[in-house]
């Protein structure tokens, strides 16, 4: 395991985008505190930052202290584990591919931007744009998984195309705005205009629903199997999922119909 | 022959002779138990022998709502065929005729996924969603939701295959009908105690024996003569006199163990008053690689 412990004091934004299990490999701890990282607008060595000890060889990385102001933790990653103790910058995880993030604190926005693989699990809130893509972007994140316990920001999932994005808390607005496929899952309120635009894909709430837009059209109210698939890996990842959650019902609208139509918003309501 | 018996049954010294074969597991859910035996038992509907059926198939055991994928109780399914493009066939046909039809079902795969050596169940079935089945990914695995009737029905998209065993078996000479049914009957209640196997005949149990070949040169199979009773005297019979009836265990697993340890609980379970013997059907050796010994396998009971 190899531990970094965060000794900075900037509030000038640090661009960490070396802080992976990829790029760690087979490095020792003074290769890696010498790694560059973009400091503002200049270079400087990983270990300016951060002291290193530990050995990086089982692609497990802890990383210690506040880190709020460290962006790009994780990005790309493909592989091994990342777990920090604090909070942590924009764009945690943003275009992973594989292996696990855990952060035990708060993240910024952007987590899991444009991910396609792997998994986060944000024991804390998230800011907003969890999973989207970025502007300019075609697709948000196009497999994985994100976990947030708390709760999160707007535009949850933007023009997502697979994978599963989970707020233990509240939401903001525009939850999975222009969707295209994948899973979205809100356990606290959401925000308003949930699903605008949205191609295909599954937006569900657990929690109470906002006003739907007049775009979706209530189908049925049924037990949707795939669900209890779902909400059962959920408890074996550690997600706190409420029993009552697999006994319920569920309403179905489908929408949007300003866009392909072919989407869903389900919400859950109790028999 | 060698004096093995269990019981006062006695053991020829001879052994089976079984064959790999492409298999699948299938975990299908419903609503409850009986709806989910309903479609296991109709999916598993005329497999009893791949020289006659696109598969051979049967349950291999009931899924309590907490062994499921989806919490709901279940019924796993092993289905066997000569290649994988057949199995693949098989298992298309058996889950979209009698599985997606029947009510509230849904169906996981059993095995892990091979890539190259998985079928592709869900994703070619999705078609009959008519462009408005769901997708959906979790943790590497691909579910499709199909629009149906009473709500949807849902397919995992890849099943996993391994090479199984099949052709296990063994004999039970009795007395007669009532004694040898009996023992066969007893045979495959130890039988489904044992995981990883299924008995794909009528009940488990095989009264129409065959050997290789027919007197009609069309016929790939026919009867197995040396083992019918009407037949001694007529033909050079395996049987005493004092032997009326024949029945068959036929075992088909996931692997040679388990294929093995089906015929030490099936063996052990037919030895029992009115059974006169216990033998075992093989081609001399020349069909399958796998010889399971009556005597090495049971000589330690």
């Amino acid at each position: 395991m190899l531990r970094l412990r965060y000794h900075g004091t900037t509030t000038i934004p640090v661009e960490a985008e070396c802080v992976t299990p990829d790029h760690f490999a087979g490095k020792s701890a003074a290769e890696i505190a010498a790694l560059p990282v973009q400091h503002g607008n200049a270079p400087a060595p990983l270990g300016e930052f951060f002291t290193v000890e530990g050995d990086s060889g089982d692609g497990d990385i802890v990383i210690e202290g506040d880190c709020g102001r460290v962006k790009l933790l994780g990005t790309g990653m493909t592989r091994g584990r990342l777990t920090i103790r604090g909070n942590a910058g924009m764009h945690l995880g943003a275009e992973m591919k594989g292996g696990e993030i855990h952060l035990h604190g708060n993240a910024g926005d952007w987590v899991g931007a444009e991910m396609k693989g792997g998994r986060i699990h944000v024991h804390g809130d998230a800011g907003h744009l969890v999973g989207a893509a970025y502007r300019g972007g075609r697709f948000g994140m196009r497999g994985g998984t994100i976990l947030i316990d708390g709760k999160a920001g707007n535009e949850i999932g933007a023009t997502m195309r697979r994978g599963l994005i989970v707020i233990g808390g509240a939401s903001g607005d525009f939850p999975g705005v222009s969707m295209i496929a994948g899973s979205i899952f809100l356990f606290g309120s959401g925000g308003v205009r949930p699903g605008a635009g949205m191609k295909r894909g599954t937006l569900a709430f657990f929690g109470a629903p906002p006003p739907l837009l007049h775009s979706f059209r209530y189908s049925c109210t049924y037990r949707p199997v795939f669900l209890a698939v779902y909400l059962r890996q959920l408890k074996a990842w550690g997600f706190p999922i409420e029993e009552r959650y697999l006994a319920g019902s569920w309403r179905r609208w489908c929408g949007d119909l300003v866009s392909l139509g072919k989407g869903e918003i389900l919400t859950w309501q109790e028999n | 022959m060698n004096a093995l018996t269990i019981n006062n049954v006695a053991l020829d010294d001879t052994f089976a002779e079984a064959f790999p074969m492409t298999a699948a597991r299938l975990i299908v859910t419903a609503a409850t138990m009986e709806w989910a035996r309903t479609a296991g038992r109709t999916a598993t509907g005329y497999a009893a022998s791949v020289i006659g059926c696109d598969a051979e198939a049967g349950i291999e055991h009931e899924l309590s709502p907490d062994q499921t994928p989806d919490g709901r109780p279940g019924v796993s399914l092993l289905l066997f065929g000569f290649s994988r493009d057949a199995l693949q066939k098989a298992v298309i046909n058996r889950v979209g005729q009698c599985i997606l039809t029947c009510p509230t079902t849904a169906c996981y795969n059993g095995l892990p996924v091979v890539k190259d050596k998985a079928l592709r169940i869900g994703g070619n079935l999705r078609f009959f969603g008519d462009t408005f089945q769901f997708s959906k990914q979790l943790d590497g695995r691909r579910f499709w939701r199909l629009p149906v009737m009473d709500g949807e029905f849902v397919c995992e998209d890849f099943f996993g295959t391994i090479k199984g065993v099949a052709g296990g078996n063994f004999l039970i000479l009795g007395q007669n009908q009532e004694t040898a049914l009996a023992a066969a009957e007893a045979a495959i209640i130890a039988i489904k105690q044992v995981p990883g196997v299924i008995c794909p005949f009528p009940g488990g149990v095989v009264r129409s024996g065959s050997k290789v070949g027919s007197r009609y040169k069309k016929l790939k199979a026919s009867t197995n003569d040396a083992f019918c009773p009407t037949l001694r005297g007529l033909v050079k019979s395996e049987l005493s006199e004092a032997v009326g009836a024949v029945y068959e265990i036929v075992i088909d697993g996931v692997d040679l163990a388990s294929v093995e340890a089906a015929t030490r609980a099936g063996v052990r379970a037919a030895c029992r008053p009115g059974v006169l013997r216990i033998s075992a059907g093989n081609y001399g050796g020349k069909l399958g690689p796998f010889h399971l010994y009556l005597h090495k396998l049971l000589k330690d009971v």
